[in-house]
């Protein structure tokens, strides 16, 4: 039927390399918009710049590659924040490519603090399938579920993990989560069954769903939600990243949807107005 | 047999992981912390079982020569030879069975299967989900119509969220005084995640956290079977 | 020879992420040749960290290195070769025994994390007095979220009809659960917008060297 919205609607490939544009062009261009701090951001912030200094903290590296643009900035300014704060770094992985993603972290880090020693401040142990279930067991007996590092060498030998037998004496957990397992499966074992404070980064798509478990049971002590929490963790520990570098990008890809979604609109309204006058007549 | 010991299995391991939670003491709690290591283990031969399955539901496509049968040798041959360069040559620090591959290192700066990862794989998966930036934009103008009251609700959360969590949406509304500092678009999407949605989300979670409650004791009590199978 | 490697995997790395874009035109061969090839890297991927990460550690060490000690570990080694069967149709009932392990672990697990994350500290984390905060937001906030809660809930009560003033509290439930999909869909937007950021990132910046890493 002539004059029907389908004619009318635009060729979405059009739609694609508007997109493209409204992404390359700003990461080409920076315009430099200001970035705000969030209260669930400064939460994790003032959580890390509260534990003592030589504290023991869990790392759990749950993501792939996939999502590596959103929780890898976060991992970095996490990490860079923890090594500052002089804290020693625990890697675990529930998702085996978090294992390459911790480590692609740690190496950028030793130029900037070399004084981190592998298996004094930092250790990686590697990747375990299970989820939840695994990590009731590490809550019960850490060494049983990794009795080895990432490198095979017995956890025995390294002094970071000395007297780690439980959730008992670890500072914190800190969950980079990007689906299943992840920081709920952390939130349900490690907080609410032994008690360990607990935050996390995760992605966007997942942050909604997450974020009821920021409350006054502090299940979660704030949430890094998305490329922008990143990018306000970034300001605050004053190391800007990647994720600082896209907020532009971020905010124009944003605005350009949102034009569509008004063009699509204003598009269905006329054309139904057209079709209900060319009816009447 | 072949469907009642199973049903007593997973009847005899459920119950005791819920009376191993009231009762930490032993017997429960060394029998739940030996279960639980035990599943690490098993969900390792899941994963081998998983990777197993894929290859042998590839080589039936292939000899059956269902449309588009030669882009499944690909995958055959991808899958392969990933595993033999794993296990020959090991990955980052775990060495292999020919042991560390030095020479190999030190031509292409990694080791094979870490350098398939960072220059291939990595690149991959990362871009195909980077394809939904685009079919999500096109969603939004197809699809996001302002209808009803629901569908309104709808969109008006989402352009206040999205504009929320971008730079330009505080630069926006950056300049407005104090006293309507409430109407600054960081802090409306601050207000609608941290009340409404967090509202929808309980609620789902409640409703969703009740059903998985009954699944449970459904397949704990023998109730719901299908986990089993065929006869 | 370590720099021209490094040089090539850029290169790669550039040609796969066109392959896979190219899709965004018309589907193709390059694009399938990049999708095959994806499953089967993936799939090798998690096989070979499987082995060397769980198998070895958990399973083939403690048993190779101190039998005596360890020997229970052949129990859950059964029952992983057990699971292998599901391979052969003729065995597949063998992995019966296996699954049920699993699926009874993570029934027991799941009914007492989700009662006590997902249910009961939900709902105290709504009991809260909403007149406490500091300013009027906050309190006007606390009521929404008591009220938003408690009807969306109702809404997802189906056992009765939703008519007269219980039709009018599942509506409310309605009206929170859409802006919480509202809410969903620009956080949605916003994860997959970062995505081709970083793909972008990686294109302008190691590839053409156009933006600084």
């Amino acid at each position: 039927m002539a004059g029907t919205r389908k004619d009318k609607q635009l060729d979405r490939r059009w739609i694609f390399l508007l997109i493209f544009m409204g992404v390359a062009i700003p990461l080409i261009f920076t315009i430099g918009f200001p970035i705000e701090t969030t209260e669930n951001v400064r939460l994790v912030n003032e959580m890390i710049d509260k534990t003592t200094k030589g504290s023991k903290v869990i790392m759990s590296f749950d993501y792939d590659p996939a999502s590596k643009p959103e929780l890898h900035p976060m991992g970095m300014a996490i990490m860079n924040h923890c090594f500052e704060k002089g804290l020693r770094v625990i890697v675990v992985a529930l998702w085996p490519m978090g294992v390459q993603m911790a480590e692609e972290i740690f190496s950028d880090l030793t130029e900037k603090y070399p004084q981190v020693i592998y298996g004094e401040d930092y250790i990686n142990l590697g990747y375990k399938a299970g989820g939840i279930v695994t990590i009731q067991a590490m809550g019960s007996n850490f060494r049983e579920v990794f009795p080895k590092d990432m490198n095979g060498n017995e956890i025995d030998d390294f002094p970071i993990l000395r007297g780690v037998e439980d959730f008992s004496n670890i500072g914190f957990i800190f969950s980079l989560s990007a689906g299943d397992p992840g920081i709920k499966q952390w939130v349900q074992v490690a907080h609410d069954k032994y008690g360990v404070p607990l935050s996390g980064g995760v992605t966007g798509v997942s942050a909604p769903a997450i974020l009821p478990y920021v409350n006054e049971q502090k299940q979660l002590n704030g949430l890094l939600a998305g490329l922008k929490a990143a990018a306000e963790y970034e300001f605050l520990i004053e190391t800007p990243g990647t994720a600082t570098s896209g907020m532009d990008a971020q905010s124009i890809a944003h605005l350009i949807i949102i034009v569509f979604i008004a063009i699509g609109n204003i598009t269905y309204w006329t054309t139904r107005k057209k079709v209900k006058r060319e009816g009447e007549k | 047999m072949k469907r009642k010991i199973p049903l007593i299995i997973t009847f005899a391991v459920g119950t005791l992981l819920i009376l191993s939670e009231f009762i930490p003491h032993k017997p429960f709690g060394r029998l739940s912390g030996e279960l639980e290591n035990w599943f690490l283990i098993i969900s390792g031969f899941a994963i081998i079982l998983g990777q197993l399955s894929l290859f042998k539901v590839n080589i039936i496509k292939i000899k059956r020569k269902t449309p588009n049968w030669q882009y499944f040798i690909i995958t055959l041959v991808s899958f392969m030879i990933m595993v033999l360069i794993g296990i020959f040559w090991g990955t980052e620090k775990n060495p292999g069975i020919f042991g560390n591959g030095q020479i190999i290192v030190d031509t292409i700066g990694y080791k094979p299967f870490d350098y398939l990862f960072h220059n291939v794989y990595q690149h991959l998966q990362a871009t195909m989900f980077s394809l939904l930036a685009f079919f999500i934009a096109s969603a939004a103008y197809r699809a996001f119509i302002a209808r009803t009251v629901e569908s309104n609700l709808l969109l008006f959360a989402a352009i206040l969220v999205m504009l929320g969590n971008t730079s330009l949406g505080s630069s926006l509304t950056g300049w407005l005084p104090h006293s309507l500092s409430f109407l600054h678009l960081p802090r409306i999407s601050e207000f609608i995640m941290k009340y409404p949605n967090t509202a929808g989300q309980r609620a789902i979670m409640i409703g969703a956290g009740l059903g998985i409650i009954g699944s449970s004791l459904r397949i704990i009590l023998g109730i719901e079977r299908s986990y089993l199978g065929g006869k | 020879m370590e720099s021209f490697f490094t040089h090539l995997g850029v290169w790669l790395g550039a040609l796969f992420t066109f392959a896979i874009f190219s899709f965004l035109y018309k589907d193709n061969p390059f694009y399938k040749i990049a999708e095959q090839l994806f499953v089967g890297l993936s799939a090798g991927y998690w096989f070979v960290y499987t082995i060397y990460f769980i198998l070895i550690p958990n399973l083939f060490d403690p048993l190779s290195q101190d039998l005596a000690h360890n020997w229970i570990k052949l129990i859950p080694a059964i029952l992983g070769i057990m699971m292998l069967m599901r391979l052969i149709p003729s065995q597949e009932w063998i992995s019966r025994f296996p699954i049920a392990l699993i699926i009874g672990t993570t029934s027991g697990v799941f009914f007492m994390r989700y009662l006590k994350s997902d249910v009961l500290n939900q709902l105290t984390a709504t009991m809260i007095n909403p007149f406490t905060g500091n300013h009027w937001g906050e309190i006007i906030g606390s009521i929404l979220l008591i009220l938003g809660t408690l009807s969306g809930v109702i809404y997802f009560y189906f056992s009765k009809k939703h008519e007269g003033s219980f039709g009018v509290v599942a509506k409310a439930g309605i009206y929170f659960l859409m802006v919480s999909f509202g809410a969903a869909f620009g956080y949605t937007a916003m994860a997959r917008i970062s995505l081709l950021i970083g793909r972008l990132q990686f294109l302008l910046g190691d590839w053409l060297g156009i933006i600084p890493n």
